[in-house]
């Protein structure tokens, strides 16, 4: 399948309108002019398709499960079938040396212009013996697929901040593809999964304008990361009303209250569920009654527990009786000195008569 | 460090570290007070102490006769943010389910906006609390540092959570991290400094009320 984008989208029953349309809501959603779609439109509709190879390391497959299974009849998969995958595990049909070779000859072809996509964290211990893929450990295939890269997007939590793997007390060793390169530009799109329309739309604003999209200070593209959960929430006036679900089955979560009090994270979890949802739009995890778990946060692992409330102690006061004991026993062992030193003063005390005064 | 790092920080080890030192100073400040003990009065009552001290504690929340009109912003300043702060810390959701996590008790919260306008009021009666020390030259010339710094370190909790629920400034999860921390520092200050009369102020109260009585001047 080779030549224009939308040569390849008419034969497969996607009409122009639709094909606008996509990208005008794209170009919104990424918060840009409205003038962007139509830019979006001509230059994705006369795009090559670009050689995007994709690397799988530490991960569960779970980001290529959500790319390519959640969306595959929609416009989203049609657009991550144009491009052109030239290396992917899960997906080749190639295996073994074979699957090698189709890395290495598109990253010998396309040297300097190729998208690599990482997914899974890059585990250093042991010399990266934890993950190997042909024999070859996973940092060195970084290294050496980013040197020819155009751009890399670390796609997930793993790829972007170490992930489940590198949860304490991180035994492999795992790190995010931004500790090992620093000499490329990474777009981090975490999320455990990450929600693959933040996928096409980093790929579009690539295509478009041959550049990747603005990046917050942790490297994810601002239009999809700017906001938190709670913020973008349809529960949040539950929240500024005081209306709590105590807990997952009472009166409060069947009338669809805040989850706040159950754990949710919505608060300090920047990401789009709440306005793009998953599954083509149908629903997102608050919507079905369970809290955000703050999966694309570094270390949303660690962070003190799901069920747990964020005002609440992530950890029991360990320390909180002991030194109240300690205190009870310093202040009883200091009102004893005090005493003593009274007694003292006391006894000491020597009272003046009329004779001394008049000495 | 990153800000939910940072975040869980405060929320596990810091928490716990902070309500250490607080009821270690708690405690021992309050058993030292208590037993320094005084020494017995000998002189016969002049009066039956009834419940004088009892009468004291409440009567001393209240302005006495003229002074409202000769220093108006110590009286209604101090009383604006008291209730306030009572208002923003035990009425706020998020902090009745900590306190409801440490020790089990629970009440009702108020709708936020409600919470939001009281801190703002909180501040503004602080502010204008501060700006009376530092302009009146008696209540400068009394001050000393520790009043200064009681002042920052009540005002810094009530500033960085209203930010956080604003979105003012810095992220929301690293202004949570910082008021979560003006929290612990509010809780290490509190037993060794002048902050301490949350605790002490009803015994003295009391126990001037009933010395008075003894004296022959019952309220």
């Amino acid at each position: 399948m080779q030549g224009p984008l939308i040569d390849t989208l008419a034969r497969q029953g996607i009409t122009r309108r639709t094909f606008l349309k996509y990208c005008a809501t794209l170009a919104s959603m990424m918060a840009l002019p409205p003038a962007a779609g139509r830019a979006m439109a001509e230059a994705m509709a006369a795009a090559r398709r670009p050689s995007v190879i994709w690397l799988p390391f530490q991960e569960c497959t779970g980001c290529t499960e959500s790319i390519t299974r959640s969306h595959s009849p929609t416009l989203e998969g049609m657009i991550f079938d144009m491009i052109s995958l030239d290396y992917q595990e899960t997906l080749m049909a190639a295996a073994g040396h074979q699957a090698e070779e189709a890395r290495h000859a598109a990253m010998k072809d396309n040297a300097g212009k190729y998208l690599l996509v990482v997914d899974g964290s890059i585990p250093l211990g042991l010399d990266g013996a934890y993950s190997c893929i042909g024999g070859r450990s996973n940092v060195d295939i970084l290294k050496e697929a980013a040197e020819g890269a155009a751009a890399i997007v670390a796609m997930g939590s793993c790829a972007s901040f170490g992930g489940i793997p590198k949860a304490n007390p991180n035994p492999t060793g795992a790190v995010s593809v931004s500790d090992i390169i620093k000499d490329k530009p990474i777009v981090n799109i975490p999320g455990c999964p990450p929600i693959p329309v933040v996928m096409t739309g980093v790929l579009a604003h690539y295509l478009t304008f041959g550049s990747l999209p603005e990046l917050d200070e942790k490297g994810r593209p601002k239009a999809f990361f700017g906001e938190t959960i709670h913020d973008r929430c349809y529960r949040r006036p539950f929240y500024d009303q005081g209306k709590f679900a105590k807990t997952f089955d009472d009166e409060g979560a069947r009338q669809g209250w805040c989850l706040f009090e159950l754990g949710c994270k919505g608060p300090v979890t920047y990401n789009a569920c709440a306005t793009v949802k998953w599954n083509g739009g149908t629903s997102w995890p608050v919507e079905s009654g369970h809290g955000c778990l703050g999966c694309s946060e570094p270390d949303f692992w660690d962070a003190g527990g799901f069920y747990k409330a964020l005002s609440v102690p992530a950890d029991p006061l360990k320390i909180a009786a002991a030194a109240a004991v300690a205190g009870a026993v310093a202040g009883v062992a200091v009102s004893f000195a005090n005493r003593a030193k009274k007694n003292t003063a006391k006894q000491t005390h020597e009272p003046i008569t009329v004779d001394d005064l008049e000495k | 460090m990153n800000e939910l790092q940072f975040l869980t920080w405060v929320r596990g080890p810091g928490l716990d570290i902070a309500v250490g030192i607080f009821l270690l100073g708690v405690l021992w400040r309050l058993f030292e007070i208590y037993s320094l003990g005084r020494k017995k009065d000998l002189a016969a009552p002049r009066q039956r102490s009834g419940a004088s001290g009892l009468h004291t504690v409440f009567r001393r929340s209240l302005a006495p006769p003229g002074m409202l009109k000769r220093s108006p912003v110590s009286y209604i300043g101090g009383y604006i943010f008291h209730i306030g702060l009572a208002i923003v810390v035990f009425g706020f959701a998020p902090h009745i389910l900590l306190i409801k996590n440490l020790t089990g008790l629970s009440w009702p919260g108020l709708p936020s906006q409600f919470i939001d306008l009281a801190a703002v009021v909180t501040m503004a009666a602080m502010v204008v609390v501060l700006v009376d020390r530092i302009t009146k030259p008696a209540k400068r010339f009394l001050s000393t540092f520790e009043d200064w710094f009681t002042w920052a370190v009540t005002f810094l909790p009530v500033l960085t959570g209203w930010m956080a629920v604003q979105h003012l400034l810095l992220p929301y999860t690293t202004m949570l991290a910082l008021h979560i921390l003006s929290v612990e520092i509010l809780l290490v200050v509190l037993p060794f400094t002048k902050l301490f009369h949350a605790f002490t102020l009803f015994g003295s109260r009391w126990y001037n009320g009933r010395v008075n009585a003894h004296k022959g001047v019952p309220v």
